[in-house]
C-alpha cells in the first residue's frame, strides 16, 4: 500500500516538474508563440464572417444563432483549439520512423506522461498570451457572451478533459506509424473527419440532422463543441455535468484504446539508435 | 532565358528524383481528395443555409475555392519548398554553394527545388475551377479565359515575391518557421473572396499578405466582375514588389556571412 502511494506521489511529482520546466521553456520563446496563436486565428475568423454574413443577410441569426452569439463561439473557439495542441499524430511518425522513441524507452515511465506532461505545461503560458488577442477580438466582433459562475467552472474543468480526449485520439491515430509509416494520408482524413462533425467548423446544431446523430456517437464533440457551449450557451445544470460525465467516460475509453494498442504496438519496433 | 532555362533543367532534374517514388503520388492523391471533399462540403453546409454569400453564388465560389486549392498546389509544388530551403541554408551557412556558382543567387535559390507530387493539386483545383464554371449562368469567353491565366501569373509572381521577402527575413532573424505557419494560416481566407471580410482583414489579405490579389482577382475575371482598374492595380502591385523584392534579396544578401559549412 506505501509503495503504491510512493510511486503516485513520484509521478504526480513528474508532472510538477515537467509542467513547470515547460512553462518556463515556453516562456522564453514569446514571439514564437505570438507568431502561432496569430496564424491560427486565420481560420475562426474565416468561419465567424462568413457565418454573420449570412446571419445578417437572412435579419440577424441563422437557426436562432444570432451574430453575437456566432461571435463569441468562435472567441470562445480560439482558447478551445489551443488546449486542443497536443504532440501530434505526424509527432510520433517522426519519432517511430527515426527510432527517436528508443530513448524514451529506456526511461521507466511510459512515454505519454512525458507527452501529457509538457503540453499541459505549455498551456499555461499559451493562455496567458492569448488573453490580449481576446480581447482585442472582443473589441472587434462584439460578442454576446453572459455566463453564469457554474458555466465558468464547468467550462474551466471541459478544456482540460478536452486536452486529454485529443492527446488519447491523436496518440492512437499516431501508433498507426508502429505498421506503416505512409500514415500521412489516414492522418489528414482522420483530422477532416474531426474538423466537420467536432463543432470546429460551425456549432454542430448547424450540421445536418444525419450529421449531427454521427457526432454524437463519436469523441469530437466532447473536445471541442461542449466546451466552447459549456461556455457561451444556455445548457442546464444537468447538461453540464452530464457533459464533464461523457468527457470521462471518453478519456478512460481512449486511454484504454491507446494502451491496449501500446501493447500490441511496441512489439513491432525495431529502431535500434537514434 | 538563361534563367528559364535554367528553371527548367532543375524542374526536369527535381521532377525525375520525385518520380522514383510512385507511392507518394497515391498517397498525394488520397490528401487532395480528403481536402477538396472538405472543401466542398463546407461550401454545401454554408449554402444550404444561403443562396447567395455577399452577392457570391455558390458556383462562383466554387471558382475561388478551385483556385485557391489550384494556386496552393503551385506553392507547395516550388515555392515553398525552395524558400524553406533557402533559409535552413541561410541558418546552416550552406548557401556559400549556391552563391559561389556563376548563376544569378535569386534565380538559384528560387527554382532549386521541385515536390511534382504536389502538382497533384493543381490538377484538383482546376477541376473545381471548371466544375464552378460550367454552373455559371453567363458563359466564359476566350477573352476572360484568357485574362483568368494571365492574372494567375501575376498572382502566382506576386506570391513567389512575399515569399521571398519573408525568406529574406532568414538573414536577420534565425528562426522564421513560426512566419510559414503564419501564411499557412492566413492562406485559408483565400478560400471566400475577400470583399466579405471586414475593411482591416481586407487591407491585410490585400497589401500585406496579397492573397486578394492572387486569388480573388483572377476569381473575378471568370465571374465577369473584374474592372479594368483593378487589373491594372494587381498588375502595377505585382511589378512594383518585384522589383523591391530584387532590391530586399540584395540588401538582406549583403548581411550573410556564412563559411561555416
Amino acid at each position: 500500500m506505501n509503495a503504491e502511494a510512493g510511486r503516485v506521489r513520484s509521478l504526480l511529482d513528474f508532472y510538477v516538474t515537467r509542467a513547470r520546466t515547460q512553462i518556463q521553456v515556453q516562456f522564453q520563446y514569446r514571439a514564437a508563440t505570438y507568431f502561432w496563436l496569430i496564424g491560427m486565428l486565420a481560420e475562426p475568423i474565416v468561419y465567424l464572417v462568413v457565418w454573420t454574413t449570412i446571419a445578417e443577410q437572412q435579419g440577424g441569426s441563422v437557426q436562432g444563432i444570432t451574430t453575437g452569439e456566432f461571435a463569441a463561439y468562435y472567441i470562445v473557439w480560439t482558447l478551445v483549439r489551443n488546449m486542443n495542441i497536443v504532440f501530434t499524430p505526424y509527432g510520433w511518425e517522426w519519432r517511430i520512423r527515426e527510432g527517436q522513441l528508443s530513448a524514451a524507452l529506456l526511461r521507466p515511465l511510459h512515454p505519454l506522461h512525458d507527452d501529457i506532461a509538457g503540453f499541459a505545461g505549455w498551456k499555461p503560458v499559451v493562455i496567458a498570451l492569448w488573453l490580449p488577442i481576446a480581447a482585442a477580438l472582443w473589441v472587434a466582433f462584439d460578442p454576446v457572451l453572459d455566463p453564469t459562475l457554474l458555466e465558468v467552472g464547468v467550462f474551466s474543468l471541459a478544456i482540460w478533459g478536452a486536452y486529454l480526449i485529443r492527446t488519447m485520439f491523436l496518440s492512437t491515430l499516431g501508433m498507426i506509424t508502429f505498421w506503416t509509416t505512409r500514415v500521412s494520408a489516414i492522418f489528414e482524413l482522420a483530422i477532416a473527419v474531426e474538423l466537420l462533425l467536432s463543432g470546429r467548423l460551425v456549432p454542430l446544431p448547424l450540421m445536418p440532422d444525419w450529421a449531427e446523430d454521427v457526432a454524437a456517437v463519436l469523441p469530437f464533440q466532447w473536445s471541442f463543441y461542449f466546451p466552447i457551449v459549456a461556455l457561451t450557451g444556455d445548457l442546464s445544470r444537468g447538461e453540464l455535468l452530464g457533459g464533464l460525465a461523457a468527457q470521462l467516460l471518453w478519456i478512460l475509453a481512449l486511454t484504454g484504446l491507446t494502451l491496449l494498442v501500446w501493447r500490441f504496438a511496441i512489439r513491432r519496433y525495431s529502431a535500434v539508435g537514434n | 532565358m538563361t534563367a528559364l532555362r535554367l528553371a527548367w533543367l532543375y524542374f526536369r532534374i527535381g521532377s525525375m528524383n520525385e518520380l522514383q517514388y510512385r507511392a507518394n503520388f497515391l498517397i498525394q492523391l488520397l490528401q487532395s481528395a480528403v481536402s477538396v471533399v472538405t472543401a466542398l462540403v463546407v461550401l454545401k453546409v454554408v449554402y444550404s443555409y444561403t443562396e447567395a454569400l455577399n452577392g457570391w453564388s455558390q458556383p462562383e465560389l466554387l471558382v475561388v475555392m478551385g483556385i485557391q486549392i489550384l494556386l496552393g498546389g503551385v506553392i507547395r509544388t516550388t515555392i515553398q519548398p525552395n524558400m524553406q530551403r533557402l533559409m535552413e541554408e541561410v541558418r546552416d551557412g550552406k548557401l556559400d554553394f549556391a552563391l559561389t556558382k556563376p548563376a544569378d543567387a535569386q534565380v538559384l535559390v528560387s527554382v532549386r527545388e521541385v515536390r511534382i507530387w504536389r502538382a497533384v493539386d493543381i490538377v484538383a483545383g482546376s477541376v473545381v475551377v471548371a466544375y464552378g464554371v460550367s454552373g455559371l449562368d453567363r458563359s466564359v469567353g476566350a477573352g476572360d479565359a484568357l485574362l483568368f491565366a494571365a492574372l494567375l501569373l501575376v498572382g502566382a509572381v506576386t506570391i513567389y515575391c512575399f515569399w521571398l521577402v519573408i525568406a529574406t527575413l532568414a538573414f536577420w532573424i534565425v528562426d522564421v518557421w513560426q512566419i510559414i505557419e503564419l501564411f499557412d494560416g492566413v492562406y485559408h481566407t483565400g478560400r471566400w473572396p475577400v470583399s466579405i471580410y471586414p475593411l482591416w482583414l481586407r487591407i491585410g489579405v490585400t497589401f500585406i499578405v496579397p492573397i486578394a490579389f492572387a486569388i480573388t482577382v483572377p476569381a473575378e475575371a471568370l465571374t465577369s466582375r473584374l474592372e479594368w482598374s483593378t487589373v491594372a492595380l494587381a498588375v502595377g502591385f505585382s511589378a512594383a514588389l518585384f522589383v523591391v523584392t530584387r532590391y530586399w534579396w540584395r540588401f538582406g544578401l549583403r548581411r550573410y556571412s556564412g563559411a561555416s559549412a
